[in-house]
């Protein structure tokens, strides 16, 4: 074997030793990379508890009240959905149908006698979709679902 | 075809091919960005929910692409080096680092800027912004051992197994929108999320412009890299004293 053959394999090991070390790392956290969690994962247990997290989501149609600064709506992934309490300045792009994250932690909120789960926000951030186009298409294609 | 390669790999002849390329990638570069600007400022409509602020992509998004681009550049070029033992392939590494780490920090920054009015934060620690400031890390620690050693051939030999090494960010960078949940939003190009045919032209454009940017910017480092590599050597000594007339 030449020098230069010996010298490929070894890259060649070092490319791949990265890559395994690489997908075992990923496999190990991939929890911890999550940004957010759903609001099925909360339904389902996954969220952590006693603990603040961050919950993502579409905000429910017809769901926002403000109250001054306060403003409480629902989060829903089209599955499950959870009622979010926030004060304090909304993004530009905060509306309804839109993606947004919020971070806070579940709290038992109690209106007279029925208790319910909901998210205590201290942080509303939209999230923006891929999607890019002029007002024109966005009508139009807004009229073909309607269609539909 | 060997014999072929390792004739233009040489010192002079990488010299004299950098020479002759860069004004055929210095004025295209130019009409391309001049042309890719107007487009993307003027021609482009405004987006449906972001009005004019979207925009940014049109350097945001090239910047990214190239940040990885240049860094998947620098690490095959450096594996070349490795084995091959190709100096020009050294060269073509080193000089390719400050050019990509440039684009890492102009994706980042224009990232946080359209950040701040559209998510409302400037910065947060999703799988897709953290890996790219992993990215800048990178290139960072790249220079600085390559710059730790006196021995160039030294100097690519440990700089070029930690570009290898680093090549495990790109994939998640790029798979980061997939794989987890993040606030950066999924891809948009090569998904049809870019709905109108301006926006694509003038993205098109840029792209482009940016690339030649990249192999401008490269020609003209390795020109300089490779006179200091190779001082002791007469041709460099005649080429010096030609340009010192």
């Amino acid at each position: 074997m030449t020098k230069r053959q010996n010298r490929m394999i070894l890259v060649a090991l070092l490319v791949s030793g990265v890559f395994l070390a690489g997908y075992l790392g990923i496999k190990a956290f991939s929890e911890n990379l999550l940004y957010f969690y759903t609001p099925s994962d909360i339904v389902n247990g996954k969220a952590p508890k006693n603990k603040s997290f961050r919950v993502g989501g579409l905000v429910e149609n017809d769901s926002v009240i403000r109250d001054g600064m306060v403003v409480s709506f629902s989060v829903t992934d089209n599955s499950e959905s959870i009622d979010v309490f926030y004060e304090g300045i909304l993004p530009d792009l905060f509306r309804e149908g839109q993606g947004i994250v919020a971070s806070g932690s579940i709290v038992n909120k109690c209106v007279r006698w029925t208790c319910k789960n909901t998210f205590n926000a201290s942080e509303v951030l939209a999230k923006h979709d891929e999607n890019y186009m002029p007002p024109e298409v966005a009508a139009a294609l807004e009229s073909i679902e309607i269609k539909e | 075809m060997w014999k072929w390669i390792q004739k233009q790999a040489s010192p002079k002849f990488f010299y004299q091919t950098c020479n002759r390329l860069i004004p055929w990638f210095f004025w295209p570069f130019i009409a391309l960005f001049m042309v890719g600007l107007y487009w993307s400022l003027v021609i482009s409509p405004a987006d449906y929910q972001q009005g004019d602020g979207y925009r940014i992509i049109f350097i945001h998004v090239p910047s990214a692409i190239l940040s990885m681009m240049v860094y998947a550049i620098m690490a095959i070029a450096g594996g070349i080096g490795l084995i091959w033992q190709i100096k020009m392939a050294e060269v073509v590494a080193k000089v390719s680092a400050p050019i990509g780490a440039g684009f890492t920090v102009i994706a980042l920054a224009t990232g946080a800027i359209w950040g701040k009015p559209m998510w409302g934060a400037w910065w947060v620690w999703d799988a897709r912004l953290t890996s790219e400031l992993i990215l800048l890390f990178l290139y960072l620690a790249y220079m600085s051992l390559n710059s730790a050693f006196d021995n160039p051939r030294t100097a690519a030999k440990s700089s070029s197994i930690l570009a290898i090494v680093g090549l495990i960010n790109l994939p998640i960078i790029h798979y980061s929108v997939k794989w987890w949940n993040t606030l950066h939003q999924g891809y948009s190009v090569g998904t049809g999320g870019i709905k109108d045919s301006d926006m694509q032209i003038a993205l098109a454009l840029m792209f482009l412009a940016s690339i030649l940017l990249y192999a401008l910017l490269v020609s003209i480092k390795a020109r300089t890299e490779v006179l200091v590599r190779e001082q002791n050597s007469r041709w460099v000594k005649e080429e010096v004293g030609r340009l010192m007339v």
